[in-house]
C-alpha cells in the first residue's frame, strides 16, 4: 500500500491501489492540490456491494435506513469523522464501496452502541461499522501506520499465538508499529504505571495456547464472496 | 451462590485493581466465584473489526469452558467481555450459519457449546440476586459525605440492556446509594470514553476523557465510580495528557468495587486503591463505638 498520495483520477482507483490519507488528519493533503470532482458518477458504484453487506448477519436491516441522521446525531466521534454515519449507512446501501472503505469514519467507530440503541429502524450501524471495518482491512484499504487498524493486526496476532492480551506488550507493540516517537511522549503514563506496580511485560499465556490457532484455522471459509 | 468466574486479560493487567477489590468483596456476601480453567481472551472490540466469525468463537470456547465447569452462570466484570460473550450467545441462538461456524471450531478442540450459559455483570448479580437490603447489613463504615458520580460507559448497558435501561441505568446508583454515599447527578453516565482512541487517535480520545472528567468536577463529584477497566484507565491514567491540552481537572476514578470495600471495612489494601495514577484519598468516617 503506497502511503503517499498521487494525484489521480477517482475512477482510475477503483481498480488501481487506493490512495492514503495522512494518518490522523482531516484526509486531504493540501499541500499537493489534489482537484477532484465532487460529485458520483453511476461508474463509481460496485454494483452489489450494498446487497452483500446486508446478507452478513447483524446488517440485514440497513435496507430500511430513512436517513434520517439520528445516528450521526448521537454518534460522539461524528466531529471527527469525513463521512458522518448516515453518510457510510446511504454509501453502503448505494454501492460506493470505494468511497465507505477509505473514510475515516469506520475506524473513528469506538463501538459505544449509541447509534444501534438509538436508530428507530432497528439498523445495527455499529455492526456495519465492524463489516466494512473487515473489508477495508482484507482490502487492504488504510493508510500505513495509521494505529487503529494496526492495532486490530496486533490484537488478533497475540490472541492467536497466546490465548491472551497482555495490554503493555500490545501498546509497545503499537507505538513501534505506528509512531514510535509517540511513545516517548507518553513517558509520564509509564512512569505512573510502574509507580502503581502495573507495569509488566510478562508475557500472559493460557496451556492449551495451540488449541485457539487451531479453532481459528477451523473457521475459515469463504467470507466475501466478491459481488 | 456459586459463578464460574471469567476475569478477562485487562483484570490481570492494567485493571487488576477490579479483580483486588471485586474477589474479597463477593467473598464478604458469600457468593462462591470459581475462575473458568485455561479461559482465552474474549476477543474484544478488536477481533470483531477483523474477522466476526472468529471473535465469536474465541468467545464460545469460554462459553463452552464454563457448560462443562458445571456452572449455569458466567460472571464477567469487564464490560467489553460482558458485551462479546453476550452477543456470541446472541449470534449463536440467531443466525445457524454462526452457530455451524461455532460448533465446527469447537470441535477441532472437543469442545461444544449448547448455548445455556447465562453471562451475568458483577452489578447485576449484586443488586438483583443478593439484594440492596443484604448489602447494607454488611456496611459498617457508610460512605457518607462522599459525592460519586456513577459512570457506567456503554458496552455493560449497550446493546444489550437486559438488567437496566441503556441511556439512564440506575442499577450502580441505588448500590452507592445503599452504601451510604451520595449520587451527584450525571447526565453523561453512558457517553463513550473513547476506548482505544485514547492511545489510536488522542485528539478525539482526550476530548472525551476531558469532557467526562470536567462534568463530574461541574457537578461537585468527589469521584467517578466505574464498572469498566478501559473506562477506569482512560479516566484515571490521562490525566497528565487532559492538563496539557485543557487545564487541570482532578477527579479520581475507583470501580464500585472498591467503594463497597471501603463501606464494608475491608482492609485497604485488599482493595487495590493505590494503583490508580490518581488515588481516591478519601476515606469513610470511622463509626463512633456505642458504649453500653
Amino acid at each position: 500500500m503506497p502511503a503517499t498520495a498521487t494525484p489521480a483520477e477517482r475512477v482510475e482507483l477503483k481498480s488501481g491501489p487506493p490512495p492514503a490519507a495522512p494518518a490522523g488528519s482531516g484526509g486531504r493533503n493540501w499541500s499537493t492540490r489534489r482537484i477532484e470532482r465532487t460529485i458520483k458518477y453511476e461508474s463509481d458504484r460496485n454494483v452489489g456491494f450494498g446487497r452483500d453487506v446486508m446478507r452478513v448477519p447483524g446488517c440485514e436491516q440497513l435496507e430500511n435506513c430513512i436517513q434520517c441522521g439520528t445516528c450521526s446525531g448521537v454518534c460522539p466521534l461524528s466531529i471527527y469523522m469525513d463521512h458522518s454515519p448516515r453518510q457510510v449507512m446511504a454509501l453502503t446501501r448505494a454501492d460506493f464501496r470505494d468511497e465507505v472503505l477509505r473514510s475515516h469514519t469506520i475506524w473513528l467507530c469506538a463501538s459505544c452502541y449509541a447509534c444501534t440503541v438509538e436508530c428507530p429502524q432497528q439498523i445495527r450501524i455499529t455492526d456495519i461499522m465492524y463489516e466494512l471495518k473487515q473489508r477495508a482491512i482484507d482490502a487492504g484499504i488504510y493508510p500505513r501506520r495509521f494505529p487503529i487498524p494496526v492495532l486490530a493486526h496486533e490484537f488478533t496476532h497475540m490472541v492467536r499465538k497466546h490465548g491472551r492480551i497482555t495490554e503493555l506488550v500490545l501498546v509497545i507493540r503499537l507505538f513501534l508499529k505506528t509512531d514510535w516517537f509517540a511513545a516517548l511522549g507518553n513517558w509520564r503514563l509509564g512512569l505512573d504505571l510502574t509507580r502503581t506496580g502495573r507495569f509488566s511485560l510478562l508475557t500472559e499465556r493460557i496451556r492449551r495456547h495451540g488449541d485457539i490457532a487451531r479453532m481459528l484455522d477451523a473457521v475459515d471459509q469463504p467470507k466475501h464472496p466478491s459481488p | 451462590m456459586k459463578f464460574a468466574y471469567f476475569p478477562g486479560c485487562s483484570l490481570k493487567g492494567l485493571g487488576r485493581a477490579y479483580e483486588e477489590s471485586l474477589l474479597p468483596v463477593m467473598r464478604h456476601l458469600g457468593l462462591e466465584l470459581e475462575e473458568l480453567d485455561d479461559w482465552n481472551c474474549c476477543g474484544a472490540t478488536a477481533y470483531m473489526a477483523v474477522d466476526e466469525a472468529k471473535a465469536c468463537v474465541l468467545a464460545a470456547r469460554n462459553l463452552a469452558l464454563a457448560e462443562r465447569s458445571g456452572r449455569d452462570q458466567l460472571l464477567a466484570p469487564c464490560a467489553a467481555c460482558y458485551l462479546v460473550l453476550n452477543k456470541t450467545k446472541h449470534y449463536f441462538h440467531d443466525y445457524p450459519a454462526m452457530k455451524a461456524t461455532i460448533d465446527r471450531a469447537l470441535a477441532a478442540v472437543d469442545l461444544a457449546y449448547a448455548g445455556d450459559t447465562a453471562v451475568r455483570h458483577p452489578l447485576d448479580v449484586l443488586v438483583n440476586d443478593v439484594g440492596l437490603d443484604a448489602i447494607r447489613q454488611k456496611v459498617v463504615r457508610p460512605l457518607r459525605g462522599l459525592k460519586v458520580a456513577t459512570y457506567y460507559g456503554c458496552q455493560l448497558v449497550r446493546p444489550y440492556a437486559t438488567f437496566d435501561d441503556p441511556y439512564n441505568p440506575v442499577t450502580m446508583d441505588r448500590l452507592v446509594e445503599a452504601l451510604g454515599a451520595t449520587v451527584v447527578r450525571y447526565p453523561l453516565k453512558t457517553k463513550c470514553c473513547g476506548g482505544s482512541l485514547t492511545g489510536t487517535v488522542p485528539e478525539a480520545g482526550i476530548r472525551m476523557v476531558y469532557i467526562l472528567l470536567n462534568e463530574a468536577r461541574k457537578r461537585g463529584a468527589d469521584c467517578l465510580a466505574t464498572v469498566c477497566p478501559l473506562c477506569q484507565f482512560n479516566l484515571d491514567a490521562y490525566h497528565a495528557q487532559v492538563r496539557s491540552e485543557y487545564g487541570d481537572v482532578i477527579v479520581p476514578t475507583v470501580y464500585f468495587t472498591q467503594l463497597m470495600g471501603l463501606a464494608f471495612g475491608l482492609p485497604e489494601k485488599q482493595l487495590g486503591l493505590h494503583r490508580a495514577a490518581v488515588p481516591l484519598r478519601w476515606r469513610p468516617p470511622v463509626p463512633e463505638v456505642a458504649h453500653a
